[in-house]
């Protein structure tokens, strides 16, 4: 099954810079559907990026993070070809996981 | 809102030809019909009533109108939000069906690039043909059920198929038919038709009212209005086509939507999307 | 014809004075009775800090120690969202030593958006794409040298289009 992760890791000198889209409906626990009932929360909680076996960036997110959640920052001290795992877990204890290498 | 008149007395007349209920060629002033005049007209009246948005730019719909709401478009297009949809009507274009053969087999150059003719006339059936129609038709052909017209994956392999056309201008062909003619003209008639509650046509917001609010919204100009289709809205929180926008409309000004793909709607699509020639196909694109 | 659908025809909620959040007059020392641990040095989910309402509670309970605005802190944000379900915030800073970055929509039903750890090496400065309930303050705080600052912005968001 592919993917819920988008990576795009481009070294720029010596920062690598990071843009993710993850495929995520974020739902907050506040919204009803057609026939009124709520569609329950469902919403990454943390999202994190190693880089060498050492954490660069972790994201803590709530309900208020968009639907397909899209987060972008820059790291030092990698090399082209250079792995970055990016893995994410739910409120409800889903995961994913997807490796990347940085162009 | 108040307005001047904006449809034409050569309009008029052809509407009240219609009501008489003459629907044969005939009854057509076709020596009064100049779709190329019409889209001179249409293209000089944006670009003049905007001389500071770069041609290109007027497939950017509300983005290129407003600079706040241009920027976090930018913003977004950095990863944007119908790259999902994209990825997803990629893999389908290539998947064959059951029967063997593939969406390539139904279209010049393979479907690749072609986005940009459609819609054609076509001459055999007397009809305008949307690509959503041919991609239908294509499925059908190959024993495969028909999809949505409005969303899901008639979104993603159009969304698909824009992609391979993007940056090639719009390049509609009327033949020298008076059924083609007549169908740009039922197009016209229809952009420039009040209805509705809200008693508004296509024109009142999109040739009248560019760059202004209909409450909160920036309204898009109508010239370059379906270059970006299909279109991930934050609205829908989704993807849509073509009818998907022609539906939701009719229902925001109160009126009656018709069906998707329905003639009239067509005939609109044709017309608007022949007015628009020379502007480059963006799709798939983000609306708000 | 023109002016007639013009912008002072946005439905624009809470246009006015822009409520900032004051959060000066409260001396978190004091209340806990020790220097409260830097956010960043935990991994552990901040579930009590996402639970709570109002922003200066959330920031309470993530941070536990008062901010101070810096002009250090660079947020950038539209001035009218073009949808409340997706409006693009960024935020920049030459303030050294950041371990955390974090967003808070003031007048969310949970106002804590989003907290981000900056370990050593990472760059501090985070793009994200938040939702927002309406009108009001966005706060971006940044934790450096084991202080908090911030930058607030107001953001309008409107209800109600024609899709146009």
């Amino acid at each position: 099954m592919a993917s819920t992760i988008r990576v795009r890791a481009i070294l720029n000198g010596d920062i690598t810079d990071v843009q993710t889209l993850i495929q995520h409906p974020m739902d907050t626990g506040l919204v009803k559907d057609a026939k009124g009932e709520i569609i329950p929360a469902r919403y990454i909680q943390q999202l994190s990026f190693e880089h060498n076996g050492k954490a660069v960036f972790l994201a803590d997110w709530g309900t208020a993070v968009s639907k397909d959640p899209y987060v972008k920052f820059a790291f030092k001290g990698a090399a082209k070809g250079d792995e970055l795992k990016v893995s994410w877990v739910d409120n409800l204890g889903a995961t994913d996981s997807l490796t990347a290498k940085i162009q | 809102m108040r307005t001047r008149p904006t449809l034409s007395i050569l309009t008029a007349a052809l509407a009240l030809c219609a009501l008489i209920g003459a629907s044969s060629p005939a009854a057509l002033a076709i020596d009064a019909v100049d779709p190329a005049a019409d889209a001179k007209a249409f293209r000089d009246f944006f670009v003049k009533k905007f001389p500071q948005v770069k041609f290109e730019d007027f497939v950017n719909g509300p983005y290129s109108m407003n600079e706040d709401m241009r920027k976090q478009w930018k913003d977004k297009e950095q990863f944007p939000p119908y790259e999902f949809a994209l990825e997803a009507g990629k893999e389908m274009f290539s998947k064959p069906f059951k029967n063997g053969k593939h969406y390539a087999d139904c279209f010049e150059n393979g479907g690749i690039g072609v986005r940009q003719t459609y819609p054609t006339f076509d001459e055999k059936e007397g009809q305008v043909i949307t690509l959503e129609l041919a991609l239908n038709r294509c499925r059908e052909v190959n024993g495969e059920q028909p999809y949505s017209y409005v969303k899901d994956e008639m979104a993603q392999l159009t969304a698909y198929m824009a992609f391979t056309s993007r940056g090639k201008p719009f390049d509609i062909k009327i033949p020298n038919d008076p059924r083609a003619l007549e169908a740009y003209e039922n197009g016209k008639r229809y952009f420039y038709t009040r209805r509705g509650q809200l008693n508004f046509s296509c024109a009142s917001c999109h040739v009248q009212n560019p760059g202004e609010r209909i409450r909160a919204e920036v309204l898009a100009p109508a010239f370059g209005i379906l270059n970006a289709m299909p279109i991930y809205r934050s609205e829908w929180s989704g993807m849509g086509t073509t009818s998907r926008r022609f539906t939701t409309c009719n229902s925001q000004i109160r009126g009656v939507p018709l069906e998707p793909q329905s003639l009239e709607y067509r005939d609109l699509e044709y017309y608007l999307s022949y007015v628009s020639n020379g502007l480059p196909i963006s799709g798939p694109g983000a609306r708000p | 014809m023109t002016g007639s659908l013009a912008t002072r025809r946005l439905i624009l909620k809470g246009v006015g004075a822009v409520a900032l959040i004051g959060l000066g007059q409260v001396s978190f020392e004091a209340s806990f009775g020790l220097m409260p641990a830097l956010a960043a040095a935990n991994d552990k989910y901040p579930d009590d800090a996402f639970k709570q309402k109002n922003a200066a509670d959330a920031i309470k309970a993530l941070y536990g120690r008062d901010h101070e605005a810096s002009d250090k802190v660079k947020l950038d944000a539209p001035e009218i969202a073009e949808n409340g379900g997706v409006v693009p915030i960024a935020v920049t800073t030459s303030l050294p030593d950041v371990t955390s970055i974090s967003f808070v929509v003031s007048e969310n039903p949970f106002a804590l958006a989003a907290s981000y750890h900056i370990p050593d090496g990472t760059v501090p400065a985070v793009a994200n794409r938040l939702k927002m309930a309406k009108t009001c303050n966005v706060i971006a705080l940044v934790e450096s040298g084991g202080k908090l600052y911030s930058a607030t912005k107001e953001v309008k968001v409107t209800v109600g289009g024609c899709g146009g």
